[in-house]
């Protein structure tokens, strides 16, 4: 077999590369299974998500739907945000909330950051997989997030419960995805694994890619506690005693619920500054995010109690 | 995170244009946790400047309760991921890490390097394109050396760089690093690697990681990082040879009909012609359509639509190759397996088989040999265990088509499935199509006994039976010397018959070609009629080319060795062509004739043969009494 050195126009940088992944194991779901679904946050690694997904069934539509886990708690330009792409890229969007957590009126102010995430965000998404059947759910999860997502699977195998076994995953060789699950069973996919915070924000660059406006930093009304920069974004905000908003420039690294989601004080208004921001900064990602840090080992706990 | 760029901060855009144009490089690490295995990458973390400030004071306060590195932060605690595995001190499974420099993308594969875990090394490096061996400079290169250095080329990686660690301990000894570079050279002779590259250094202190340090002042190569960053790994990708496993058939309207996959190798263009299979259908490309335009060329690795010019039939599971260079096909294939589950493979227990084309259904039919992975000595097995490596002979209920893993790493692959649970409990390398030579018979099939002994066969035909197989390239004079032979027996009184290998493929064999592969089987097929004439107290003059000397001797062992005469008939190549009549090495010299022994294939002279006849010295009688001679000494013309 004849070999030769790569000649630039067949060099596939690295964002190329895992542009290519990504659309490979799309695919391979979609051939797989019968009912996949794609969980979508509104989220930066959510909006990649899509668009990769959007590439790898050009020119047809997707071949599946949208779930957002809705805990009413949400940033309102998220929502605004979310629901001008569906109109535009017509998509399928399948909003679900706990509607149990809603007559029980969980809050992240009154019922921590643990319980409210277990009720509004774990128990209402295995209610909407649940719901709708899926055998398969895309996640924009990243293995440098977390420590625990380092041993992630591609194809990450759940039991009826919804439960993630570190102990019983199934090895993943080669491009070759064991997708077979027997009924009730059902699989998590990351099609994004193997990208880090930078190649998402320099593939967002590249290929232009729409992201929630509170990526970029704007005069908001914030109140700091615990040295967490939080956002008043509507009036079901529970002031402490002492406490009033103030306006600052800020903008987030990680969307989530706004109450839960740290700002960072900020000038970048552009991509470009975005990113510059990122590199020379010294903290990661996942620290403006409060659920993390609950207690050692917090994420594998969630993930195994069926957290994305 | 302070990636050490002015650029990030004088001028982003340009920072990014450049970070957008690196590509990526996917490595494995092999060691145990006494190598430095996971301080290596913690420094290669650290040292690139990828941890950041509050992974960091996690990480100091980590060092404090569970740390093994005394004062210092522990930088292997910010490679093991999850909290049991953090309570036992070892990895156990295989870890993803990232990190990028201004030139590269890199992401490691981190697997464990305790014995009971080669089915995470396996997994680990089925998708890497190098291998850091790490050997402590105490103790130089041992067993898991060798266990790691024989599982990553297994898996096809060629390119290793061999980090020689904990160079402190032994005072930083030129001396001791030539040692062990020569210990390691010796032992990975076999291994089909690429120049290994030999790196001193000490993780710990961080010398000749990331930074040269002081302490390797006599080391004139790279660090590292350096050669991470600069290695070349594009010189295996083969551009040659087009296959497109079809993934699936995008159709969202009446007007458009794309096979959508992943390009396992070689390049396509709109306007070539590609063959389907396992139809064998042609068609031509009509375009390669992506969301940000068609384009006009594609290569290994790019996630594609293509369109074709025809409307011919593609699904899921076909291949789309290019013309006049299609892959195997086979029901039967041999492959190298990794065994990855408690429950022991057994022989004939139905697995479901995933290959880039496809599931199918599959039994292991025979295990040729296990491989034992300290010693690489070949034993013989009737099952295998977790962890287990063996050659074997795998049949599926489906056609594979596929490459041989060493020529493609994509479509030589598969994993096997247990039906009842689903996990994924074996992976293949396929060696090439499976002989049938090893398959064994159905065991309902009983042997029915003659009633006549060989021995009033001996007293009926006056001889005991031999088989003579005359092997030599194309034209040597084998089958004029066999008729001879043939005539001379019969003179004799003796009872004899001619198999020819033209003769063999004019009727039992006309379903075979000129590959290997047919060659073998062709000539299984004649061992297996020779043993039949020669229970019956006949005698068989063989001739064919059989090139192969392993095929040889297996001819010899079904035939049985105390009947077999092999005789070279060692006729010089240029003899051969001027006695050529037909051609045929004119044909083979023009490529209409592939795999001609000779030509282009190789003749193996491997000294099997009992007896050697050069037929351009020696006069046809010459030849045939020589023959005659060895018979009458081993006493088969006798009754």
């Amino acid at each position: 077999m004849t070999v030769s050195t790569l000649p630039d126009e067949l060099r596939l940088t690295h964002l190329k590369q895992l542009e290519a992944e990504a659309i490979h194991i799309m695919r391979e779901v979609v051939a797989q299974f019968e009912h996949p679904v794609m969980l979508y946050s509104i989220g930066k690694d959510s909006s990649v998500l899509l668009h990769l997904a959007r590439k790898a069934f050009f020119p047809g539509p997707l071949p599946f739907p949208l779930v957002h886990v809705n805990t009413t708690w949400k940033f309102r330009e998220m929502i605004e945000f979310r629901d001008r792409i569906v109109q535009e890229m017509g998509l399928e969007l399948i909003s679900w909330t706990n509607q149990e957590g809603i007559e029980k009126g969980i809050n992240p102010f009154d019922h921590g950051s643990k319980n409210y995430t277990d009720i509004m965000k774990t128990q209402a998404l295995k209610q909407a997989l649940d719901a709708g059947g899926y055998d398969a759910a895309f996640g924009g999860a990243r293995r440098d997030e977390e420590k625990s997502r380092a041993k992630e699977r591609v194809f990450s195998f759940r039991d009826k419960f919804h439960r993630w076994d570190p102990k019983n995953q199934r090895p993943e060789l080669w491009s070759l995805y064991n997708g077979r699950v027997n009924k009730g069973e059902s699989i998590r996919v990351f099609p994004i694994s193997n990208w880090t915070e930078l190649d998402i924000w320099q593939y967002i660059h590249l290929e232009n890619i729409e992201i929630v406006p509170l990526y970029f930093s704007a005069p908001r009304p914030v109140v700091t506690r615990d040295g967490v920069t939080i956002m008043v974004d509507d009036d079901r905000f529970q002031f402490e005693p002492g406490e009033e908003a103030e306006e600052k420039w800020v903008r987030f690294r990680t969307l989530g619920c706004y109450p839960l989601s740290g700002g960072v004080e900020s000038t970048a208004t552009t991509l470009p500054e975005i990113i510059q921001e990122m590199l020379l900064a010294t903290r990661s990602e996942r620290e403006g995010r409060v659920i993390d840090y609950d207690q050692s080992g917090s994420m594998e706990e969630k993930k195994r109690e069926g957290y994305f | 995170m302070s990636h050490q760029s002015e650029l990030i901060a004088t001028d982003i855009e340009a920072y990014l244009a450049e970070h957008e144009r690196k590509d990526l490089l996917r490595f494995l690490t092999c060691g145990s946790v006494d190598d430095g295995k996971s301080t290596l990458i913690g420094r290669l973390l650290h040292d690139s400047h990828m941890i950041y400030e509050d992974q960091l004071a996690s990480l100091e306060a980590d060092s404090t309760t569970q740390g093994s590195a005394g004062d210092q932060i522990d930088l292997a605690l910010l490679t093991d991921g999850l909290k049991a595995e953090r309570e036992q001190g070892i990895t156990i499974d295989v870890a993803y890490r990232y990190f990028s420099t201004a030139k590269r993308k890199f992401v490691i594969a981190d697997t464990p390097g305790h014995e009971q875990y080669t089915r995470n090394m396996v997994t680990g490096a089925s998708t890497c394109q190098l291998a850091i061996i790490l050997i402590d400079g105490r103790h130089g290169v041992i067993t898991q050396t060798k266990r790691h250095s024989y599982i990553a080329n297994l898996l096809g990686i060629r390119n290793v760089a061999v980090a020689i660690n904990k160079m402190d301990l032994v005072d930083w000894s030129q001396e001791r690093f030539d040692e062990i570079r020569e210990q390691y050279l010796e032992f990975a002779k076999p291994l089909d690697l690429i120049d290994p590259v030999f790196l001193p250094m000490s993780a710990l202190l961080g010398d000749n990681v990331v930074e040269k340090g002081d302490n390797l002042a006599w080391f004139d190569g790279p660090t590292m990082m350096a050669h991470l960053e600069t290695v070349d790994v594009e010189a295996g990708i083969d551009l040659e040879t087009f296959r497109l496993p079809v993934q699936m058939v995008t159709r969202p309207d009446l007007d458009f009909r794309g096979f959508a996959g992943t390009i396992a190798s070689g390049v396509v263009r709109p306007g070539d012609q590609v063959v389907c299979l396992p139809s064998g259908v042609s068609s031509t490309v009509d375009g390669i359509v992506t969301m940000d335009g068609d384009l006009p060329i594609a290569g290994p690795g790019r996630a594609i639509t293509l369109t074709l010019t025809d409307e011919i039939d593609v699904s899921r599971g076909d291949v789309l190759v290019s013309e006049g260079q299609e892959p195997l096909r086979a029901h039967n294939v041999d492959a190298m397996v990794v065994w990855m589950t408690d429950e022991a493979m057994t022989l004939g227990r139905q697995y479901l088989l995933q290959h880039a084309n496809g599931l199918s259904n599959a039994t292991v039919t025979t295990i040729h040999h296990r491989v034992d992975i300290n010693t690489l000595e070949q034993q013989s097995t009737e099952e295998l265990a977790l962890n287990d490596i063996a050659w074997v002979q795998v049949s599926a209920d489906r056609e594979l088509i596929f490459d041989r893993y060493g020529d493609n790493r994509q479509t030589g692959a598969f994993i096997l499935v247990d039906r009842l649970t689903n996990a994924t409990i074996g992976a293949g390398m396929i060696t090439g199509a499976g002989s049938s030579w090893d398959r064994a018979p159905e065991d309902s099939l009983q042997r029915q006994v003659s009633m006549v002994s060989a021995a009033e066969r001996a007293v009926r035909f006056g001889q005991q039976p031999a088989t003579v197989l005359l092997t030599g390239l194309t034209a040597a004079g084998k089958s004029t010397i066999a008729t001879a032979l043939e005539r001379q027996l019969f003179d004799r009184g003796k009872v004899a018959v001619r198999l020819d290998g033209e003769n063999i493929r004019l009727g039992i064999s006309r379903d075979l070609g000129f590959t290997a592969a047919d060659r073998s089987e062709n000539l299984r097929r004649a061992a297996e009629i020779a043993r039949l004439l020669n229970n019956q107290g006949i005698t068989v003059i063989a001739a064919f080319v059989s090139p192969d000397a392993t095929v040889r001797s297996r001819f010899k062992e079904l035939v049985g060795d105390e009947r077999s005469i092999e005789v070279f008939v060692d006729t010089p190549i240029d003899v051969c062509r001027e006695r050529d009549a037909s051609g045929l090495y004119e044909r083979a010299d023009a490529s209409e004739i592939a795999d001609f022994p000779g030509v282009s294939a190789p003749y193996d002279h491997a000294e099997t043969f009992d007896l050697r006849l050069d037929a351009s010295v020696l006069s046809i009688e010459e030849s045939v009494a020589a023959i005659i001679e060895m018979l009458a000494e081993r006493g088969h013309l006798r009754g």
